[in-house]
């Protein structure tokens, strides 16, 4: 949030192996400042490691990812104390990004998640730590978002809201790729449709 | 550096929140008062005895720790946002063993003045298990945090950290529990030579553990 972010990814000629499976090959993918995706595909097909491999989590087979910007991930795992308060859950990840308290107060109040500010996070909901985990990517204030199934578990006023977190981001230059089986309304996203073919 | 500092404060505070470092505290405690039962109460058996069984016990309690160490973490997919913010493994892995043998050491080396009354021993073997303890405490630890990162997410995870764990120890055990014989005169620098092995590859082995689980 705040400054306008110069990121870009470029992804070219990807593979992916898990297992002895070939999940997607050839997969290419260039996103400017501003740039959106939206990787669509059956359960198993790869989305999750195509943006592990992207996030560097994963090696690819083979092809090559340049990115230029930091990345901020929200994955299967919330990765959030269960114990702490949720703002301190939050707190130590955004300090960690070098953003500070108010990153984070501005995420929660993005998220709707002011009001539980201070609840423990294992108290928390499916849809609320889910929630929860997008408002940890928004404090971080990274260039390129990387989103696993960021509508899982959400109600609509929640995913309205991260519909409208992520075309907040991209108005800033940010860069947001969302793998996804719901429908997530992400403006003039390249559309990356993995393992239909197969 | 910060990020090293940072993660180090989030697992201090952890395990002194947590009751982590009261388990092992408290087995070293127990395992001193079970040794007078099955030996029996006489200073003249127990003293010569003692230190050897309290650095057993330190060995054992060492353990204790290991499944909450790692494998938590990794099922809350903490190292993946490390490794996404470009924080090495290493650094990772180098935070968790200070922050581990700070919940670990000195609590350890506190247990052991009740401990070594408990088993009559004399004020100068104390002394001598006090600063084998020091050094000690830091090779166990740093191995603890290696050996947890080993056996994260198996199924019997526990039972192997044992059988991978204690073997490593042994020369921890051996020249600490050396060290408590003054003729010995070079079992403390013994102790400190193998506690620094230990300490030195510790981050190197939990970092590649840490992005091998990843897979």
């Amino acid at each position: 949030m705040g400054s306008i972010s110069n990121a870009s990814l470029t992804a070219r000629d990807l593979a992916c192996i898990r297992g002895d499976r070939l999940l997607f090959s050839g997969l290419d993918l260039v996103l400017p400042p501003g740039g959106g995706a939206l990787v669509t595909g059956p359960n198993g097909a790869g989305k999750t490691s195509l943006l592990r491999v992207i996030a560097g989590l994963l090696p690819a087979q083979s092809g090559a990812v340049d990115v230029a910007g930091r990345i901020a991930f929200a994955g299967e795992a919330a990765a959030l104390d269960r114990t702490l308060p949720l703002f301190r859950a939050l707190l130590y990840w955004a300090r960690l990004d070098g953003c500070g308290a108010d990153a984070v107060a501005q995420a929660l109040d993005a998220m709707a998640l002011s009001p539980i500010a201070d609840v423990p996070v294992r108290m928390l909901s499916t849809g609320q730590s889910k929630r929860a985990a997008l408002a940890r990517v928004i404090a971080g204030s990274a260039d390129i978002w990387l989103l696993d199934e960021p509508a899982n578990g959400l109600d609509t006023d929640s995913r309205t809201r991260l519909e409208t977190a992520i075309a907040d981001h991209r108005a800033h230059g940010g860069i947001a790729i969302a793998a996804t089986h719901q429908p997530l309304a992400i403006a003039d996203a390249q559309a990356i449709a993995i393992g239909e073919a197969a | 550096m910060s990020a090293l500092l940072a993660i180090a404060r989030r697992d201090l505070t952890h395990s002194l929140t947590g009751s982590g470092w009261v388990m092992p505290l408290i087995f070293f405690l127990l395992v001193a008062t079970l040794f007078p039962f099955a030996i029996g109460p006489d200073p003249a058996i127990l003293g010569p005895v003692g230190g050897g069984a309290l650095w057993t016990a330190a060995l054992l309690a060492a353990m204790l720790p290991i499944d909450r160490l790692i494998a938590p973490d990794r099922d809350m997919g903490i190292f993946d946002q490390y490794a996404v913010r470009g924080i090495s493994e290493e650094v990772v892995a180098l935070a968790k063993i200070g922050a581990h043998w700070i919940s670990f050491g000195p609590p350890l080396m506190l247990a052991a003045l009740p401990a070594s009354a408990l088993l009559g021993m004399e004020a100068e073997s104390l002394w001598r298990l006090e600063a084998g303890l020091a050094l000690g405490s830091l090779g166990l630890a740093a191995l603890a945090v290696t050996v947890s990162a080993l056996v994260a997410g198996l199924r019997g995870g526990s039972a192997l950290a044992g059988l991978l764990m204690l073997p490593l120890a042994v020369p921890v055990l051996i020249f600490g529990a050396g060290a408590l014989d003054e003729l010995q005169r070079g079992a403390f620098a013994l102790l400190g030579a193998s506690a620094l092995v230990l300490v030195a590859i510790a981050p190197f082995a939990t970092g590649a553990a840490i992005r091998a689980m990843r897979e």
